[in-house]
């Protein structure tokens, strides 16, 4: 065991994990409305709209994160006519590429939690707002959206610790987040276990912060 | 079309042989997968607070820790550990694992946490009653789990085993770091020789889809099966 090693790789790895949760952060933001987005077409009874929304969820639930990565980092760039519009300034950018996959990859398991979230929603909630007199839209803003976002936290937990190890598939795309950094201090020292302690603690410890977040949430918004 | 012939101007072939060793690995890992989660999960359910944790430090380590990780820890740690082993029983030669050994056993352990959860819930979920019976009808140990808590078991962990195989599937695809030639590597290499990377990745995800569109079509059957009589 090289505590030393330990020690001194800490500050790389720390300062790799803000890259991690930088990453992490962008993509769920950007998943979330995705996420919504698709879960509202789902529920649309035009059978078009609700294939294009399965299809979607579908594709990207059925293939890994790697490849959906490698296909638009490595195979968006291959289309001239692709390089020409202005899209390419984002897509040359491996940091970019990257979130828009994940955000792509987490947009697609949300949608489906948002949409069982929905599905479950009692009829009774939405019948009392309509006797009140409540019009549909307010009825789907202030009371399906919030219920539904209620409902599906505990799997959104799950998906955000889920994302999170995901992102260290960036570390393919040449972006040094805490798995990139790890994998460069291993392959440098030939100190696998070490390094792994200290990169798996730090993913471990993040791990942690976010299902007791989600914990406290789940407690200040449940129903009682 | 041409990409994908067969021979040696195409790389139909190719891929062919990559599937099939992407479902081989699959297969491996989800059995060693198993193998450890009938290790994990006894453990995991016993009283005795000391094996409690050493089953609770597994399954939260490896499900809070990325794949590539594990993987990364494997692959560069995998052959020093074997040849610690030797070192001890007096072989110090060079040591070099089978990339296939090492990629199953780093997925395998993935999937064996996420199989022992399964299982915990799967035996936790069956009525105490069951357990009780039994014990007052003074079965074996070994034939009452066997022929009672087993099959009750199976019927409820095989819709979540499904997903740790789906899992266990999409996860094989990282052990292309470490050079083992199955779809995503085999990809790579295509792509890179005939610079059509959008072509081939593309061909690779149809090829995961497939795979995963005919496994679950299998494990439905299988999941009518064991739910027969409920």
């Amino acid at each position: 065991m090289d505590i030393s090693l330990m020690l001194t790789s800490l500050p790389k790895l720390l300062g790799a994990a803000v890259v991690t949760l930088k990453l992490l952060s962008l993509s769920l933001l950007f998943g979330i409305f995705i996420g919504l987005l698709f879960a509202i077409l789902r529920l649309n009874k035009n059978p078009f709209i609700n294939k294009f929304a399965y299809g979607y969820s579908y594709l990207f639930r059925g293939t890994p994160l790697l490849v959906q990565i490698f296909i638009i980092y490595f195979g968006l760039g291959q289309v001239e006519y692709f390089r020409s519009t202005f899209l390419w300034v984002v897509f040359k950018e491996p940091y970019w590429c990257a979130i828009i996959a994940f955000a792509l990859n987490t947009g697609a398991y949300t949608s489906e939690i948002l949409r069982s979230a929905f599905q479950t929603i009692k009829p009774g909630i939405i019948e009392a707002g309509k006797s009140l007199g409540i019009s549909n839209k307010i009825i789907f803003y202030k009371i399906q959206i919030p219920v539904a976002i209620r409902q599906s936290l505990p799997a959104y937990g799950n998906e955000i610790i889920l994302m999170m190890k995901g992102t260290s598939l960036a570390s393919t795309v040449t972006l040094m987040d805490l798995t990139g950094v790890a994998k460069y201090i291993i392959s440098t020292t030939f100190k696998p276990i070490e390094v792994f302690i200290v990169a798996g603690g730090i993913y471990l410890f993040m791990t942690f912060l976010i299902h007791n977040i989600i914990k406290y949430l789940e407690k200040k918004y449940s129903f009682q | 079309m041409e990409l994908l012939s067969f021979g040696k101007t195409g790389w139909g072939d190719e891929l062919f042989y990559a599937t099939l060793m992407t479902i081989a690995v699959s297969i491996t890992a989800m059995l060693i997968g198993f193998l450890f989660s009938i290790i994990f999960t006894p453990l995991k359910l016993s009283n005795n607070k000391f094996l409690n944790l050493i089953g609770n430090t597994y399954t939260t380590i490896i499900r809070g820790v990325p794949e590539l990780l594990v993987i990364y820890l494997f692959f560069f740690g995998g052959s020093g550990a074997i040849m610690y082993v030797a070192s001890i029983f007096g072989y110090y030669e060079y040591i070099e694992i089978n990339a296939f050994i090492t990629g199953s056993c780093a997925i395998g352990i993935i999937s064996g946490a996420y199989s022992t959860e399964v299982f915990r819930g799967a035996i936790q979920s069956i009525d105490k009653g069951q357990f009780e019976a039994c014990k007052v009808l003074g079965f074996k140990k070994y034939i009452y789990f066997l022929k009672v808590i087993m099959p009750q078991m199976l019927r409820l962990a095989i819709p979540n085993l499904s997903n740790v195989w789906q899992i266990t599937l999409k996860d094989t695809s990282l052990i292309s770091v470490t050079g083992l030639v199955e779809i995503m590597r085999q990809s790579y290499i295509a792509a890179g020789s005939t610079r059509d990377p959008l072509f081939f990745y593309s061909f690779a995800a149809i090829l995961y889809l497939m795979l995963t569109f005919i496994s679950m079509k299998l494990i439905n059957r299988l999941e009518v099966k064991y739910s027969r009589g409920f």
